[in-house]
């Protein structure tokens, strides 16, 4: 008896190993491994006989240049402001979708939203600058209805560039947004609004608490992705628009200079990761319970 | 019932051998820039020799980089301008030499192929033939920018808002012509490079307002020169000829301080799979006719010795009009780049990219 | 006595039928109101009205004498207590109590001393920091009931709070909510589909049928004198006989079922002959095997089809004579009719007070 369930114990274990396997073996080659060649690599540097070395310069490059280091906070500054606003831009956006239209409309109008995504990123981001431009159509538009006398430039400046990255995530934010409102009962809603309160604290003391693991996991996804965006910021953004990503590429690619790239990508990980721990604990969830 | 089960796997190995069949079918991986394989060319290409051609378009730091990430395999064909092999194969080893018996001499104007061959040599031997050569300078809307003469003038604030150019090294290395100094000879100092190149740095940025957009993306630019909203650019002349074929308002100008005369080469990869392939392509595309025609659709010159003849009027009138004797004398033709001095150029292009 | 509920003329109507039908009442101070009906009678639609969660088309409502129209719930001096209770999952008993305090700007301290109060009152003290999920189904009642209390509402309205216990369960918080409405004097309105919730608790009850009120009357008099039919069938159990009149002289009727069977019943309407009527004869109307001496009995022939053992609620299922109707008969448990058997022939005898005589309405 107890020797057959310690057998059926062992097979279990061998199933789990077999179908783990494949998942473990992409993990580690694909993600462990060459990240363990970066950071080895963001370690290493010439030094002045042309001779690859053990170094830290890499990273002291990154402290001691202004450049650098004002274009890393930037980058995570942004990204935390284009979270912030896609939440607030998706967030009355999901309630609407998911608590006043009609039900009949719900799954049209989440695909409407989505449409646009079908497309790729570099579609859409013409898309809008094609719009966007001195001779474009909302210039064209407003030069014909006579609310301005000259076209003026939209694209290429932070705003343009936060727009463009909020739209670029929304959708990431939409979804894990209408699912947690799906599951957030009518009649909460109605009995705050029985007890006395009004649209600001249901907002804050009902639908938010409510959907706080789905905003931290849209807020982690849209964070993650827009501080490794590369095409919009550098679209958009135009000549202003440095963003920590494309000083990744301008060493890899214009400087040659893999080494300090590598130890630029391995900065870029570390705030990441600091900054969604930050969120985390400060919104008291936790990381398993939110990305399920 | 045996016959069946006898079938299927022989259906299998046939569709196998069928399937390998039309994958290993002879193929060419071919690195280059957008407009140097036309369809009409890869196309009269596998007409006559039955290779496929796969293109992937890039540019000289994108090609490094994809070469030096697989150590040169992957493809079986590259174009870098010359002045960008030596020190990256001296570094890398991403290029094997050249066997110029393979490579039909004859066609190629001799000049060229002495100077690509010189500044491609490493360990003795060549690792680059000439393609097609082109030069560097303003595209001007002269109508709206009637004197703009020279680099200085992407930094002009009469052209506020109308300037553009890309945050690459010709850049950098036009300015400083336009400044006066020249670059070329510092090549060998790298101490006297970086103070030069700092010196222009911090002009890209005092001047950073009157920027319009560093482009990216040659057609981005040439749709900003039609509609308008760029006067002066800093654009290869073939791009320039383009726009002028549309509207004659806008010109190649080569500037006063001298256009950056490049060379776009052959250079096969240290992998390439198909090397034979890549010097068939190469001794196709250098036969008059092709190299004519590559001329007649993206306005650059090539290194083939008899396609002259077979040009367009327009295009030939180009240099007429464009390069006078004095300014072809005065084209700055780019020697090849040491190592360390992309890293230098690098941070200042950064550091003018970030600047407010 | 004052009236802290008063619904006038109210109509709802959505796109293909109207939810409530011109519906007036009054509650006075302190008082339990029910409002029973079937599901999809409009019972909900009309307490959504009073707390403000939707308007009326037309008509008006006042609490305390002040009209409710145009003003949201949050600023109604009445509270709903949810179906489904509604309780907030992610806060404590403590918090879940103290939010509509909060909402109106109360002090740190006066809320902490409403709030052990009032769980004190519904016998949960102590159970500030517990969370929603941890309290068992009655708690969970009382937690929703205290909520609401506590922000002392002139009207505490309750839509089917007792749907979702057991039968148990519900049993004892029927007296109980009686009980503490006794204690704390707010005036209840309580809408329910199931009578014997209403008849408990209630002081008046209003029986409601597709959007009209059919009936508003004590516990009592709705038993005992239905004036619709709808109201005969609905509130207890009752059997329908369908049959003619022979002759009514305004003070007794006299009907021949569809089957044969001739009655005497008392009703002060008057019918013409041959009009068809609907009996309504109560389980416990008719008697088993009665006494050869009661006189004015209408008496029958019946054959026990089956016996239906319930305790103190048994009864019989028979036929009458010769027919296919079913009847219900009350069987007390009184060791009386033991003998009662399958298949046996009784006779039954019922009063013709006892009987009730309605139109029959065409359905």
């Amino acid at each position: 008896m107890n020797t057959s369930a310690r057998a059926k114990n062992r097979n279990f274990r061998w199933g789990l190993l077999f179908f783990l396997a494949p998942v473990c073996l992409w993990l580690f080659l694909l993600i462990v491994l060459p990240h363990i060649d970066l950071l080895i690599m963001s370690f290493r540097a010439e030094n002045d006989m042309g001779d690859m070395v053990w170094s830290l310069s890499n990273y002291r490059n990154f402290f001691e240049e202004p450049v650098y280091w004002l274009t890393y906070v930037r980058t995570a500054i942004y990204s935390v402001l284009v979270t912030f606003l896609t939440f607030c831009i998706t967030l009355p956006l999901a309630f609407y979708i998911t608590k006043v239209v009609c039900p009949r409309y719900q799954g049209f109008l989440t695909i409407l939203l989505l449409m646009p995504f079908w497309v790729s990123e570099l579609v859409r981001v013409y898309g809008w600058m094609i719009l966007l431009r001195e001779s474009g159509v909302v210039n064209h538009f407003l030069l014909k209805i006579g609310l301005l006398n000259q076209p003026i430039e939209m694209l290429y400046r932070d705003t343009t560039m936060v727009l463009g990255l909020v739209y670029t995530s929304m959708l990431f934010m939409v979804v894990p947004l209408i699912s947690v409102l799906e599951s957030l009962d009518d009649s909460l809603i109605e009995a705050a609004h029985d007890l006395g309160a009004n649209t600001w604290s249901i907002l804050f003391k009902i639908i938010i608490p409510h959907a706080t693991p789905g905003i931290v996991s849209g807020s982690i996804v849209v964070f993650m992705l827009t501080l490794g965006n590369y095409l919009t910021p550098n679209l958009m953004g135009g000549k202003n628009s440095l963003w920590f990503t494309e000083q990744i590429y301008n060493q890899f690619i214009a400087s040659f200079n893999w080494n300090q790239g590598s130890a630029f990508g391995f900065l870029l990980l570390i705030i990441s990761s600091l900054i969604v721990w930050l969120g985390l604990t400060l919104s008291r969830q936790k990381l398993g319970k939110v990305v399920q | 019932m045996k016959q069946k089960t006898l079938c299927i796997p022989l259906l299998m190995l046939a569709l196998l051998i069928f399937g390998f069949g039309t994958v290993s079918a002879e193929t060419l991986q071919l690195l280059t820039w957008s407009g140097y394989a036309s369809k009409a060319l890869v196309d009269k290409f596998e007409a006559e020799t039955g290779i496929t051609v796969k293109v992937t378009n890039s540019n000289n730091e994108e090609m490094i980089a994809k070469l030096r990430a697989t150590r040169g395999a992957g493809f079986d064909l590259a174009q870098p301008s010359q002045d960008r092999v030596q020190s990256v194969q001296e570094k890398y080893k991403i290029y094997q030499p050249i066997d110029m018996s393979k490579v039909d001499t004859d066609q190629i104007i001799p000049a060229m192929l002495e100077a690509v061959k010189k500044n491609t040599t490493v360990g003795g031997k060549a690792h680059a033939v000439p393609f097609c050569w082109g030069t560097s300078g303003l595209v001007v809307n002269k109508k709206l920018a009637p004197r703009a003469r020279d680099y200085s003038d992407l930094m002009n604030a009469f052209y506020n808002g109308r300037i553009a150019y890309r945050l690459k090294r010709p850049t950098l290395i036009g300015l400083a012509f336009a400044m006066g100094e020249n670059p070329f000879a510092k090549y060998s100092d790298p101490k006297a490079y970086r103070a030069l190149m700092e010196r222009v740095g911090q002009a890209m940025i005092d001047a950073k307002p009157f920027v319009k957009l560093y482009w990216t993306n040659g057609d981005a630019l040439l749709e900003a020169m039609r509609s308008g909203e760029v006067h002066v650019a800093m654009a290869w002349d073939g791009g320039g000829w383009k726009l002028f074929n549309e509207n004659s308002n806008i010109d190649f100008v080569a500037p006063v301080s001298g256009a950056l005369g490049w060379i776009d080469t052959f250079a096969i990869p240290a992998k390439a799979k198909n090397v034979e392939a890549a010097y068939k392509w190469i001794n196709f595309v250098l036969r008059p006719q092709n190299a004519a025609a590559f001329t007649n659709s993206q306005k650059y010159g090539t290194a083939s010795r008899g396609s002259l003849e077979y040009l367009d009027p327009s295009v030939r009138d180009n240099f007429v009009r464009c390069f006078p004797p004095i300014h072809i004398n005065n084209i700055k033709w780019y020697p090849p780049v040491p190592a360390k001095l992309e890293a230098i150029e690098g941070k200042i292009l950064d550091k003018v990219k970030a600047a407010r | 006595m004052k009236i802290d509920l008063s619904v006038q003329h109210v109509t709802k109507t959505y796109a293909d039928f109207t939810a409530v039908d011109d519906v007036s009442f009054q509650v006075e101070t302190g008082r339990f109101f029910s409002i029973l009906g079937p599901s999809g009678c409009g019972k909900t639609t009309l307490l959504r009205m009073i707390a403000g969660l939707s308007e009326p088309d037309s008509g008006k409502i006042e609490i305390r004498a002040r009209d409710m129209a145009g003003i949201p719930p949050n600023r109604r001096p009445v509270n709903l207590i949810f179906q489904n209770l509604a309780l907030f999952p992610m806060m404590d008993v403590a918090e879940n109590i103290a939010f509509g305090l909060h909402r109106r700007g109360e002090g740190k301290a006066v809320i902490h001393k409403k709030v052990s109060a009032i769980l004190e009152r519904v016998d949960l003290a102590g159970f500030e920091t517990k969370k929603i999920e941890q309290l068992s189904g009655g708690q969970k009642q009382r937690v929703a009931i205290a909520r609401c209390l506590v922000l002392e509402p002139a009207v505490l309205l309750l839509d089917e709070p007792l749907g979702a216990l057991d039968l148990k369960l519900r049993e004892q918080m029927k007296v109980e909510l009686k009980k503490l409405q006794a204690k704390v004097g707010t005036t209840f309105v309580y809408i329910t589909h199931d009578q014997s919730e209403a008849l408990v608790m209630s002081d008046h009850v209003a029986v409601m049928n597709q959007g009209v009120f059919q009936q508003m009357d004590t516990p009592q008099n709705l038993y005992n004198h239905p004036r619709t039919p709808f109201v005969a069938r609905f509130v207890g159990d009752n059997n329908a006989w369908a049959g003619r009149v022979n002759s009514s002289d305004g003070k007794t009727v006299s009907i021949e079922t569809n089957d044969g069977f001739t009655f005497q019943v008392l009703s002060d309407q008057s019918f013409q002959p041959g009009e068809p009527v609907d009996l309504f004869l109560r389980p416990e109307a008719m008697l088993i095997q009665p006494d050869e001496a009661i006189a004015d009995l209408n008496r029958f022939e019946v054959v026990v089809k089956s016996l239906l053992f319930d305790g103190a609620n048994s009864r019989l299922l028979v036929n009458p004579l010769k027919t296919g109707t079913e009847l219900l008969i009350a069987l007390p448990q009184n060791r009386q009719y033991d003998y009662v058997r399958r298949d046996d022939k009784i006779e039954v005898g019922w009063a013709k007070t006892s009987g009730l005589c309605f139109p029959k309405i065409e359905t």
